[in-house]
């Protein structure tokens, strides 16, 4: 079926932050480390995951005029029930976090998903596409948590990985990650909020020389093929 | 009292500036402040609403959820208040300041899904404020958010005009240039006031 094309748009084509440029607040606050991002990340995957398999039930319930009001309300719901479960399994994470967790009732990649795919399409449809935008969401975030954090203090996977008494994953937050070069040499600017700003900028950046490249290449490609077809026909 | 309220202004217009140090508002940040005159706009619909929602939502909290035992409802809780009291100003403008509604247009319904509003009612509880300091940091964070979007408003303006590399273009360039006024309001963050 189209999974394979909804995994591609969620990931890459249709990227929630890199170029729908949605949710971006999150993006760019907790990214400090990886415990963090993928905390986030993840959260993010289930809270939606969940709104569009509901939303997309109940598309045909709801009534046109108030539906954002009763999007809000089943987000609202799943972040109260995510919230509470990080606050009672995970502690270290609900702090970390903070208000950036009930604040994923404003993120726009869920409300935006409700409105522009969960109210035509099927619950399947909208269950992947739950979990691939989720996860797109998820890479960006790991991928800025692992630029900035080596960057910024030569360290992979803090919070995350614990090497101390060999290697392991932690759940508290103590981990003190791997250390590739001491952090003194680290430009720890990369911490402060202009990290956020910079990382992100230079990422959409990145995507859009790349989608650029690759959209030209097609380009490219389909002049070549018309230009045989036609001489084909002349000859 | 006063130099309290003194303090929490400062903090929130300078030194935990909603956008610069806390990444609150992000998205309306970066959408409304193409020209200078809608970032106005937008930065006194938020300083009024963050103004009245701080209030409200301090009443509803301390007079209705935590008396019932609801304070796990709040984020749900808050977010129909937000919700309402933005739609209960939009009729309010339109029906008595038409020329203040007209300019402020779209940007009034978006307010609703600004990550600021909801952030400061939330911090409010947080930190277990009065209501009269949940108002000052309301209105103060409001009047932070204002100043960043000004600002950032008359430096994209310029950003038009300067040569910068073509994968760049748009958001990005944005992006970098609002982190550089970050970098700017770092400046503030070692300034403590009243110890």
């Amino acid at each position: 079926m189209n999974i394979k094309k909804q995994f591609k748009e969620g990931l890459i084509t249709n990227n929630p932050v890199l170029v729908q440029l949605i949710g971006m607040c999150a993006t760019m606050a907790i990214t400090t480390t990886l415990f963090n991002g993928v905390g986030m990340g993840l959260s993010v995957l289930i809270i939606l995951t969940c709104c569009n398999v509901v939303v997309s039930a109940l598309r045909k319930i709801i009534p046109n005029e108030i539906r954002l009001a009763i999007f809000v309300v089943i987000i609202a719901g799943f972040v109260t029930i995510v919230d509470l479960l990080l606050q009672a399994f995970i502690p270290a994470l609900s702090e970390s976090l903070g208000v950036f967790i009930p604040l994923i009732v404003v993120n726009c990649i869920i409300i935006g998903r409700a409105e522009a795919f969960c109210q035509k399409n099927t619950v399947g449809a909208s269950f992947f596409d739950g979990i691939f935008q989720g996860l797109g969401y998820t890479c960006v975030l790991i991928i800025m948590c692992v630029v900035r954090e080596f960057l910024g203090s030569g360290r992979f996977g803090g919070g995350l990985i614990d090497i101390a008494n060999g290697f392991r994953f932690t759940l508290d937050g103590t981990g003190g990650g791997i250390q590739i070069f001491p952090a003194d040499y680290g430009a720890s600017i990369l911490n402060l909020p202009f990290g956020g700003f910079l990382t992100l900028g230079t990422l959409i950046a990145v995507m859009q020389y790349a989608l650029k490249k690759s959209a030209k290449k097609k380009e490219l490609a389909e002049k070549e093929a018309a230009e045989a077809a036609e001489k084909e026909v002349e000859e | 009292m006063l130099t309290n309220i003194i303090s929490i202004s400062l903090g929130a217009i300078l030194i935990n500036n909603f956008i610069f140090s806390q990444f609150l508002g992000c998205c309306p940040f970066l959408g409304c402040s193409s020209k200078v005159d809608t970032a106005t706009g937008m930065g006194l619909a938020v300083v009024f609403v963050m103004g009245l929602a701080s209030a409200i939502c301090w009443v509803v909290d301390t007079y209705i959820l935590v008396p019932l035992g609801l304070a796990f409802l709040e984020t749900l809780a808050f977010i129909l208040v937000i919700a309402a009291l933005v739609q209960f100003v939009e009729m309010f403008l339109k029906k008595s300041v038409p020329s203040l509604y007209s300019a402020l247009g779209i940007y009034l319904p978006l307010i609703t899904t600004n990550c600021a509003v909801l952030g400061v009612v939330l911090l409010n509880v947080q930190n277990h404020y009065s209501f009269i300091e949940s108002v000052v940091y309301g209105i103060t964070g409001g009047i932070g958010f204002m100043l960043a979007i000004v600002l950032f408003a008359s430096v994209r303006e310029r950003i038009q005009f300067s040569d910068y590399p073509e994968c760049f273009e748009g958001f990005p360039i944005c992006l970098v240039s609002a982190g550089l006024l970050a970098l700017a309001f770092m400046g503030f963050s070692g300034m403590s006031v009243f110890g």
